[in-house]
C-alpha cells in the first residue's frame, strides 16, 4: 500500500463529492429526517426507544452502499479504472482511498444523526455516544465494502440500485428491528447469524442499553470483519487485466 | 531517451514486439496468433475497419488485455509489469478523466499517482492548450475539450510510449491539426507514439503504418510507400486495393 495514493485517491473522491451539494444535503439530513420521522410516528409510546438505536445502525450501511455501488460503478463504465489500473495505483490504496473518503463522510453523517435522535427526538441512550458513533462508522465501512463487492457484478447503475433488495433488504428484515432476533424462528435466526448488519444492530443496542466492553465489541468485530471479508473479495474484482 | 544499456552502434530494440499473440474477447478470437514490432521514436498509425483489432491491440500493449498466449514485450519488458506504469501512458477511446472534476483536479489527482510534479501540471495544460480552462469542470467543457484533458493526462509525467486510441475522432479540422501538432512536439522530445484511427486520411500523418483487418496485420509500411506501391490517388483507395490484393 501506499501512502500518497490512497490519500491522493480519498481527495479525488472527497473533491468529486465536494462539486455535488445536492448529494452531501441529501446525506447529511435524509437520516434525521427519517428518524424524526419514526419518533413522530410513536410519540407516547415507548417504540421508538426500542427501535430508535436500530434505526440508527441502518442508515449509515444503507447510503454508502449505495453511494459506493454507483460510484465504482460509474469509474469502471467511465473508463477511469482501465486509466488507473494501467498507472501505478494498486487495489488497496483505491479500495483503501475510497473507504476513507466515504468513512469521513460516515462520522460526519453519524454525527448529525445521533446528536438529532438524542437531542431532538429524545432517544434514551444509557452507553456513551461517542461508541453510537464508533458503530455508525464501522457500519458505513461495511455499507463500503459490500457496494464495492456490489458494483463488480452490475452492469448498469440500474442493476447496482437493485442489489439493494437483493442484498440489502434481507438483512434489515432478519437484523432485529421488526422483530427481536431472539424471538425468530430457528431457521431464520440461524441465518440472521451470518447477515453482517444484525451484528450491527446488537452493537448499537447494546450501547443504548449501556452494555459494557465485550457486549459492544463483540459485535462490532463481527461487522469489522465482515468488511475486510468484503474489502478482499472486492479487491479480487479490481483487476488490471480484464477480458 | 533512457537507453544507458545500448552502446551507440547497437540499434534500440523496438518499442513493442508482439509475438504469436492469441487474444480472445467476448466469446470470439479477435488474434489468432499476430506478430508485430514497433518501432522506437515516430508515430505509427494502427489502422483498418472497426472492430479488426486496433483497441484490443493497444490494450494488449499497455497490459490490460488479458491474453491466452503469446507474448508483448515493451520497451524490453513484459507488457503491463511494474515498471512500465510509469514509462507507458494510455489513452482510452472515450475521454477517461473524472467529469466531475475540474481539469486543474484531475491533472493533480493523476499527477500524484504517478509522481508527476506540479511543474508537469503546467507543461501539459500549455500543451494542450486548457491553460484558460484549468479551473472549469469537465462537464462544462466541449467533447474536443475534454478530449483533450484525458490527453494532458496521458503526457503527464513524459511516458515513453504513449498509446492513444482513436484521439481524434470527431474533432473539428482545427483541433485535429493542433493535436497532430502536439503528437509531433512529443515525438521531438523522444516519446514513442502509437495512435489509432479509422480514419485513413489521419493515417497519411503518420511516420509508419499498420494497417490492420480481421485481426491480421496486411501492411507494415509507410504512408508514402502505401500510396506508390498501390497507385493509388487516395488512402482509402490504397486500402482497398491492398484487400483486394490479399483476397486475391
Amino acid at each position: 500500500m501506499n501512502v500518497t495514493r490512497t490519500f491522493a485517491t480519498s481527495g479525488r473522491v472527497l473533491r468529486q463529492l465536494g462539486h455535488d451539494p445536492r448529494s452531501i444535503v441529501l446525506l447529511l439530513v435524509a437520516p434525521s429526517l427519517l428518524v424524526g420521522l419514526f419518533a413522530w410516528l410513536f410519540t407516547d409510546t415507548d417504540v421508538f426507544d426500542g427501535i430508535g438505536p436500530a434505526i440508527l445502525a441502518l442508515f449509515p450501511f444503507v447510503v454508502m452502499f449505495l453511494i459506493t455501488s454507483v460510484t465504482t460503478l460509474r469509474e469502471r463504465r467511465s473508463g477511469t479504472l482501465e486509466r488507473l489500473l494501467s498507472t501505478p495505483i494498486g487495489r488497496f490504496d483505491l479500495i483503501f482511498g475510497y473507504a476513507f473518503a466515504f468513512g469521513l463522510a460516515a462520522v460526519v453523517q453519524a454525527f448529525v444523526t445521533v446528536l438529532f435522535a438524542v437531542y431532538v427526538c429524545g432517544l434514551d441512550v444509557q452507553g456513551p455516544l461517542w461508541q453510537l458513533g464508533v458503530v455508525a462508522v464501522v457500519d458505513a465501512l461495511l455499507g463500503t465494502a459490500l457496494g464495492l463487492l456490489a458494483s463488480a457484478f452490475a452492469r448498469t447503475e440500474f442493476q447496482a440500485v437493485q442489489f439493494m433488495p437483493v442484498l440489502v433488504f434481507p438483512q434489515i428484515i432478519l437484523g432485529g428491528l421488526f422483530m427481536p432476533r431472539d424471538r425468530m424462528p430457528d431457521v431464520l435466526y440461524a441465518i440472521s447469524d451470518w447477515l453482517p448488519l444484525s451484528h450491527a444492530i446488537d452493537a448499537v443496542n447494546a450501547v443504548a442499553a449501556g452494555d459494557e466492553a465485550w457486549e459492544v465489541y463483540r459485535p462490532l468485530l463481527i461487522v469489522a470483519a465482515f468488511t475486510v471479508g468484503a474489502v478482499l473479495l472486492a479487491s479480487l474484482t479490481l483487476r488490471r487485466r480484464t477480458p | 531517451m533512457n537507453q544507458g544499456a545500448h552502446h551507440a552502434q547497437d540499434p534500440p530494440t523496438p518499442a513493442v514486439i508482439v509475438r504469436d499473440l492469441r487474444v480472445r474477447r467476448g466469446g470470439t478470437t479477435v488474434f489468432d496468433g499476430i506478430d508485430l514490432e514497433i518501432a522506437r521514436g515516430g508515430i505509427t498509425g494502427l489502422t483498418g475497419p472497426s472492430g479488426c483489432g486496433k483497441t484490443t491491440l493497444m490494450r494488449a500493449i499497455v497490459g490490460t488485455q488479458r491474453i491466452r498466449s503469446g507474448t508483448v514485450t515493451v520497451l524490453d519488458r513484459e507488457a503491463g509489469s511494474a515498471t512500465l506504469r510509469r514509462r507507458v501512458a494510455y489513452d482510452t477511446q472515450a475521454a477517461s478523466v473524472y467529469t466531475d472534476l475540474t481539469v486543474e483536479q484531475n491533472l493533480r489527482y493523476f499527477a500524484r499517482l504517478i509522481g508527476a510534479s506540479r511543474h508537469d501540471i503546467e507543461r501539459v495544460l500549455d500543451q494542450v492548450n486548457l491553460r484558460d480552462q484549468a479551473g472549469r469542470r469537465v462537464d462544462t467543457l466541449s467533447g474536443g475539450q475534454a478530449g483533450r484533458v484525458s490527453l494532458a493526462v496521458a503526457i503527464l509525467g513524459r511516458p515513453e510510449l504513449i498509446v492513444l486510441d482513436e484521439p481524434t475522432v470527431g474533432l473539428d479540422p482545427l483541433l485535429r491539426e493542433e493535436l497532430w501538432e502536439v503528437f509531433h512536439t512529443l515525438v521531438a522530445e523522444g516519446a514513442t507514439l502509437i495512435v489509432s484511427s479509422h480514419v485513413m486520411d489521419e493515417a497519411l500523418r503518420c511516420d509508419r503504418l499498420l494497417l490492420m483487418r480481421d485481426g491480421r496485420v496486411i501492411a507494415d509500411t509507410t504512408p508514402a510507400r502505401l500510396l506508390s506501391e498501390t497507385g493509388a490517388a487516395d488512402p482509402d483507395r490504397a486500402f482497398l486495393t491492398l484487400i483486394e490484393r490479399k483476397a486475391g
